[in-house]
């Protein structure tokens, strides 16, 4: 590493003596240079970083010392993506970062915020030290900032990519855990809905809902609905739609637990009461079913 | 094609074999409710296991059979419904309300033996 930053104050020195065909000299070239100062700078750099993000807020809910270490390691990445040209590696180390953090609550802007800070943390230690040379530094900025820009973009992208996949992951979790349909009897199926309902999982419902139906060969379901605090009209249409194509399958359906939000909503819309069957709570539902499936239970023996 | 209309006991029973014409359906109305007082039954189960799709024609003329059974003094059980089809039917608002269904000709079976039982 040493090595090769004196290698590269050789090329700054030898740019400086031919300042004027210096027109000619590759961006990489530029770009080294640049890497090579904020290797140099490294510690200020960092410091100033650090300090410049605790003045913005940002990134509070992490302590003091893991932004110290996080800002370590985005600065060497970052450098390193300027040098390379690559940005492979920093797009891992940001997916990394991401699921490290997305589970404490840092917020999209808070990662862009950051970088943003960096990029213009590095930038002004750039006019600091090419002020009297104002075209060299316009060439210097001409090479650092489409790198810079890429560098922000590939970061914040891949935060939300990130957050987009955990999202989808929970959604996923969501739905396959949120619609059992139980057999708690020879015939008799509940199916306890907890959460909101949008319309995607109302037809998930329905759909496993009759196909429980049929491969349980039920004649009694009790749906609850304890869980659900609230019903729009579209879904509380779909719940009633569902409640008489279970008829059609020669099935009753005891609606149980209903809140008094979707009461007033299924009055709102107008729902013929005579087809739905509605119970005060789930015991008192499970209880009704077993009369109509002609159960009878009792206690043999008081709990001992 | 046809649907065939099968005796069994007091009970007519008439299985839909798959997609059928609007005549088919007219046919097997009248022969349903010829035949219902002929035989003097006391129910006709309907089986649609077979249909997978069910169009408003199909579900009104299901219905309708079951109202003029009943005035002619039987009772109708529509069996075999698939899932798909009867959200299909309630969506387009074919709920048949007051017409009694059950999941397959078993359980029809079951259901009028249950209601006749006391009656024999």
């Amino acid at each position: 590493m040493a090595k090769r930053n004196e290698m590269v104050k050789e090329t700054v020195e030898s740019n400086n003596q031919v300042t004027d065909l210096s027109r000619s000299e590759a961006p990489s070239e530029l770009l080294r240079e640049l890497v090579s100062h904020l290797r140099q700078n490294r510690t200020q750099l960092r410091e100033e970083w650090v300090v410049r993000i605790s003045e913005a807020r940002l990134l509070t809910a992490m302590t003091k010392e893991e932004i110290f270490a996080e800002a370590t390691s985005v600065y060497d990445s970052y450098v390193e993506a300027l040098e390379t040209e690559t940005f492979e590696a920093l797009q891992a180390y940001a997916r990394n970062l991401s699921e490290r953090i997305i589970p404490r609550g840092v917020e999209t802007h808070e990662v862009v915020g950051i970088v943003l800070l960096l990029r213009d943390v590095l930038a002004r230690s750039l006019f600091a030290k090419y002020q009297t040379d104002f075209k060299k530094l316009n060439r210097i900025l001409d090479a650092y900032e489409p790198a810079a820009n890429r560098i922000a973009n590939t970061v914040a992208v891949g935060f939300v990519q990130e957050r987009e996949r955990v999202i989808r992951q929970q959604q996923e979790a969501i739905r396959e855990l949120s619609t059992p349909v139980l057999q708690v009897r020879e015939r008799l199926l509940i199916l306890p809905i907890i959460g909101v309902i949008d319309p995607q999982r109302a037809r998930q419902l329905t759909e496993q809902l009759l196909r429980g139906i049929r491969t349980n060969r039920a004649k009694v379901i009790v749906i609850d609905i304890t869980g659900v605090a609230a019903m729009d009209v579209t879904v509380a249409n779909h719940l009633v739609q569902t409640v008489e194509a279970s008829r059609l399958l020669g099935a009753t359906v005891i609606v149980t637990g209903l809140s008094p939000e979707i009461a007033q909503t299924l009055v709102t819309i107008g729902v013929d009461l005579g087809k739905m069957n509605t119970v005060g709570d789930l015991q008192g539902g499970i209880e009704q079913a077993e009369r109509l499936l002609g159960y009878k239970v009792e206690r043999l023996a008081e709990p001992r | 094609m046809e649907v065939p209309i099968l005796k069994q006991g007091t009970v007519l029973i008439a299985t839909f074999q798959a997609a059928l014409s609007d005549a088919d359906l007219n046919q097997l109305r009248m022969g349903l409710v010829q035949q219902v007082v002929k035989f003097r039954s006391r129910a006709v189960i309907v089986d649609v296991t077979a249909m997978d799709v069910m169009d408003s024609f199909a579900s009104r003329t299901l219905r309708e059979i079951a109202h003029m059974i009943r005035l002619r003094g039987a009772e109708t059980v529509i069996v075999g419904i698939q899932p798909e089809v009867a959200f299909a039917m309630v969506q387009l608002g074919l709920t048949l309300e007051d017409v009694t269904t059950a999941l397959d000709l078993e359980e029809g079976l079951a259901y009028l033996n249950e209601k006749f039982k006391n009656t024999h």
